[in-house]
């Protein structure tokens, strides 16, 4: 029981900060937590099954999903929690505690009969009790949940499908595109700097300096620029600031 | 008992909440596995309390359906950005009258 | 022979068919077709004519089936055609006349570029005219009576470039609509209560039933027969129908079409032998036409108008024999087949007139033609004897007779008839005087020649017609031969004796000739005067006594409100009824149409405030 109340109130927090995080990766880790309280409790309950499916189908490959699915289209955003539609949050409010209240007091309305326990029925093992009840009372949809889990995966596939429009990019088309880009806008053919390398810093946001001085910033990864995580010489700490200084001062002297 | 099943409720109308007020279709989606989670909790409590395997087999294939659905509407949100290169609900509007 | 009836009507209407299926490659001779389809059927009903001739009395009555038209388990009509006495006689008419007004038309409408339908309109009539007269079946008739009706509609509009042609048109064809639902429910009323239609058998039957039945039925015939015949009071169309070309006018609106009323009443003697009532509204009918025609006939200026009123005039005489009953129905044929000779004589002498004068109609713009238009001036001076009564002439046997059985019957109808013999001496003869006579008042560039002789021949032979026609009361040979159909007739005590009564009639149509001699005798001013300067009876005379507008306050005037009503209701009630209905329902609809936001988030509040709203219902039940 002391599992369940320390555990409870962080899963309610958890899933209350999938109401308010502002960035979608928040959220998902929020529901990460939910989901390994949840297997924790299903352990509690006598359904160790569940509890293994649990981590491993949902927080191993689900979530994991979410996170991909979040990587290819919305990691370097945060939303906008201002509502647009009109008495929408308000609503959504009053519905909600209606709900909870309503089903609360359902709950003591329903859950009278005092609590059987899974002794008996875990007597052989939790596993093989599952086992024995999929494959004879609930043979047929364990069967249909086959044919659904290949509908899915040929749905996955035709939606996520592209047809190409337009011949295949080879190496050899960037490179003539980079030659064009030279002749036309002096745009440097080559690859774009790596970052920090000339610059005395390895670190993946502080952009490369040029051979002038002037920081490169196309070598700053896309994705790290989108997000504004890309540190300028103004952040670099005082010190190599000063280090700076100096060696602009030594190129500055005998001119 | 009634504790797990009053977390439930809990959990299933925070779901249901995000669903309305939350944007972005993946946190939209994940409310919904939120709502789901939350019934399943439910199916192993009563399980337990009515001293069998019935509920707990319910809550295996409610996550059976959950993966699938979660695989397909993961491929919808990914076509509907590439199309409209956005992952808000509302923008998905067109049908209104 | 006989049996070969229905040929009479087939070659006729094979002859319209030809003509107007042929279409414009038949324009060369087209007319000659229709003109021979006239002739033959001419030829057949003569020999029928002689064979009926030579059969015993009792004998002569014939009727062939061609084929069933209806058949039902309670309702039986055949396509039977009847040869008798009485038909036979207007087979003879309508083939006769109408083959000489074909002959007519040839050099009539010689330079009219729609000739060839001109005479397969003709030969329709015909057909339908035959039809009629042959029927064996009161359903047949009437299909012969619309029949004619159509060929009249036709014709009248057949100058249909001219606005005033195709209103008198429609209006024909419109005020014998009247008169047709008066014989539909005639028929209607027959089969409900003879359970047929045939003639025979209604008129053999009809003693049968109540009086209030026959008189029923009678009164719905005259009231058919009005609407054709253009008696009071639907009289109105006859003289818009002068817009037709005048053989039109002659053969259809004033020898044959038109007395299809008084064939009709005749054969019907059944029916108005079992109502006294039904033929005193026959005589009072005929009556007031054979005045009120008198009248405009001397009030017009328009020769065919004035024609058109004679012809009102005359049918009014011959209304007023069939209402006498068997007495008076063998007169009526008679004057029918009189007038028929002398009105389709003058009719065509008429447009003979019109023809070398321009196509004027304004007798006022004629004067001195007996000159220019020798035998038209003949010819028509025949006709015009004929009808006026000069002794010996057929127009004098045949309207004397009416008179005399008129007086014979009631002393003041008989009175009626003799003035309006007087009346129809004074107009006939302002006619002549003002066409023949006087001074020339011919209009610039008007130079009046005589019409060629395919004109001129059929003038001349209806000429003799209309002099020779009494010749069929020799010995009473017409009632005699009449007799198996009208009915005996009785012999009535006359007031007077023949000879005074003959005397008192041509002493009265010699004032109403001197009278109009005197006052025409020269100095018929060329424009006619002012409505304001001419008596009230002139006056009432030129607008036809008001009847239009007696008919457009009584009939057009309400029928046109009660129209815009109609459509008032239409358009505000019923489609206000149903447009509103939609209209609701969409604004309804836009109202709902703010709850589909399309926002997926919307739809999700309501599902969960739906799952809300069973969980509370769940529970009070529950609980409850």
């Amino acid at each position: 029981m002391t599992t369940f109340w320390v555990l409870a109130p962080l899963m309610v927090l958890a899933a209350l900060g999938l109401l308010f995080a502002k960035k979608a990766v928040h959220a998902a880790l929020c529901l990460a937590v939910v989901m390994i309280g949840l297997a924790v409790m299903y352990a509690l309950q006598d359904a160790p099954f569940l509890f293994a499916v649990q981590i491993i189908v949902y927080t191993g490959a689900i979530m994991m999903l979410f996170l991909f699915v979040l990587m290819l289209i919305g990691v370097d955003r945060t939303d906008s929690l201002v509502e647009t539609i009109k008495g929408q949050r308000l609503a959504a409010a009053v519905v909600g505690v209606l709900f909870a209240v309503t089903m609360s007091v359902a709950v003591g309305q329903v859950v009278v009969s005092s609590t059987v326990g899974l002794e008996e029925a875990n007597a052989d093992g939790n596993v093989e009790g599952l086992a024995a009840l999929l494959f004879t009372r609930y043979v047929v949809a364990f069967e249909f949940t086959a044919a659904l889990m290949i509908t899915a995966v040929l749905g996955a596939m035709v939606l996520a499908h592209r047809e190409r429009l337009s011949p295949r990019r080879t190496q050899i088309d960037v490179q003539r595109q980079r030659m064009r880009e030279y002749a036309e806008t002096g745009r440097h053919p080559g690859n774009p700097p790596t970052p920090g390398v000339f610059a005395r810093h390895n670190g993946v946001d502080v952009p490369a300096l040029l051979p002038d001085g002037s920081p490169a910033e196309e070598s700053v990864p896309d994705s790290l620029r989108k997000r504004g995580q890309e540190r300028t010489d103004v952040d670099i700490s005082a010190a190599q600031r000063r280090a700076k200084e100096i060696e602009r001062g030594d190129e500055e002297d005998p001119s | 008992m009634t504790e797990y099943i009053t977390l439930s409720f809990l959990l299933f109308t925070i779901g249901a909440v995000g669903v309305l007020v939350r944007r972005n279709a993946i946190v939209v989606f994940m409310c919904v596995e939120l709502m789901l989670n939350a019934t399943n909790l439910a199916f192993v409590s009563f399980a337990r309390q009515h001293g069998n395997l019935d509920g707990q087999t319910a809550a295996f294939f409610v996550m059976v359906v959950a993966a699938a659905e979660v695989v397909i509407g993961l491929a919808i949100i990914v076509s509907i950005y590439r199309t409209r290169r956005s992952a808000s609900v509302d923008e998905a509007n067109l049908l209104k009258a | 022979m006989l049996e070969l009836s229905w040929l009479l009507i087939a070659i006729p209407l094979a002859g319209a068919a030809l003509l107007l299926l042929w279409g414009q490659r038949s324009d060369a001779f087209g007319h000659l077709i229709a003109t021979a389809a006239s002739a033959a059927a001419f030829v057949l009903g003569l020999v029928m004519f002689v064979e009926l001739l030579g059969r015993e009395a009792d004998d002569r009555s014939v009727t062939s089936t061609l084929g069933t038209w209806i058949e039902t388990a309670r309702f039986h009509v055949e396509f039977a055609f009847t040869v008798d006495q009485l038909s036979s006689l207007f087979v003879l008419l309508i083939t006769g006349v109408g083959t000489l007004i074909h002959v007519y038309s040839i050099g009539y409408m010689a330079h009219d570029e729609r000739r060839r339908r001109f005479f397969a309109y003709l030969n329709l009539f015909v057909a339908a005219m035959l039809t009629l007269v042959l029927a064996a079946d009161y359903l047949v008739l009437f299909l012969g009576w619309e029949g004619v009706g159509l060929a009249s509609y036709l014709l009248i509009g057949f100058w249909q470039h001219k606005p005033s042609a195709a209103a008198a048109a429609n209006k024909a064809f419109i005020m014998n609509r009247i008169g047709d639902v008066g014989m539909v429910i005639a028929i209607m009323t027959m089969f409900a209560t003879f359970g047929t239609t045939s003639i025979a058998a209604v008129n053999g039957a009809v003693g049968d039933v109540s009086a209030t039945t026959a008189t029923a039925l009678g009164l719905l015939l005259l009231l058919g027969a009005c609407g054709k015949s253009a008696q009071v009071p639907l009289q109105a169309w006859l003289l818009d129908a002068m817009e037709g070309p005048t053989p039109v006018s002659a053969l259809i609106h004033a020898a044959t079409m038109v007395t299809a009323g008084v064939y009709l009443v005749v054969r019907s003697a059944g029916i108005y032998d079992a109502s006294e009532v039904a033929r005193t509204f026959v005589i009072v009918v005929g009556l007031v036409t054979l005045l009120v025609g008198a009248w405009i006939g001397c009030a017009k200026d328009d020769i065919k108008k004035v024609l058109a009123g004679s012809t009102m005039s005359q049918i009014g005489y011959m209304m007023l024999a069939a209402g006498l009953g068997p007495a008076g129905y063998a007169f009526a044929i008679f004057h029918l087949l009189t007038h028929g000779f002398f009105k389709a004589n003058m009719f065509l002498g008429a447009g003979s007139v019109m023809h070398a004068m321009d196509d004027d109609v304004d007798m006022r713009h004629y004067g001195a033609l007996r000159r220019a238009m020798p035998i038209t001036f003949a010819t028509f001076g025949l006709g015009y004897l004929a009808i006026i009564g000069f002794p010996g002439m057929s127009g004098f046997f045949s309207k004397d007779k009416i008179i005399e059985a008129a007086l014979a019957h009631n002393l003041w109808i008989g009175l009626g008839a003799m003035i309006g013999a007087a009346i129809t001496a004074f107009y006939m003869t302002r006619l002549m005087m003002m066409t023949f006579f006087g001074e020339r008042r011919w209009r610039d560039r008007v130079h009046p020649h005589e019409s060629p002789s395919v004109m001129t021949v059929p003038l001349i032979v209806l000429a003799a017609l209309s002099v020779l026609g009494g010749a069929l009361y020799l010995g009473n040979w017409i009632g005699d031969w009449l007799e198996p159909v009208a009915g005996h007739a009785e012999h009535h005590e006359l007031p007077a004796p023949v000879i005074v009564i003959q005397l008192a009639v041509v002493a009265l149509v010699a004032a109403g000739v001197a009278l109009a001699v005197w006052l025409f005798r020269s100095d018929v001013p060329d424009t006619a005067p002012a409505d304001t300067d001419v008596s009230i009876l002139t006056r009432a005379g030129r607008h036809e006594i008001y009847t239009n507008e007696v008919n457009g306050v009584l009939a057009v005037f309400p029928v046109r409100y009660l129209t815009r009503f109609l459509v008032w209701l239409d358009a505000r009630g019923i489609d206000g009824l149903v447009t509103g209905t939609a209209d609701r329902i969409g604004e309804a609809s836009q109202g709902l149409r703010a709850t589909q936001t399309g926002y997926v988030r919307s739809y999700a509040l309501g599902i969960f405030g739906g799952a809300l709203v069973v969980v509370l219902g769940l529970l009070a039940v529950t609980l409850g």
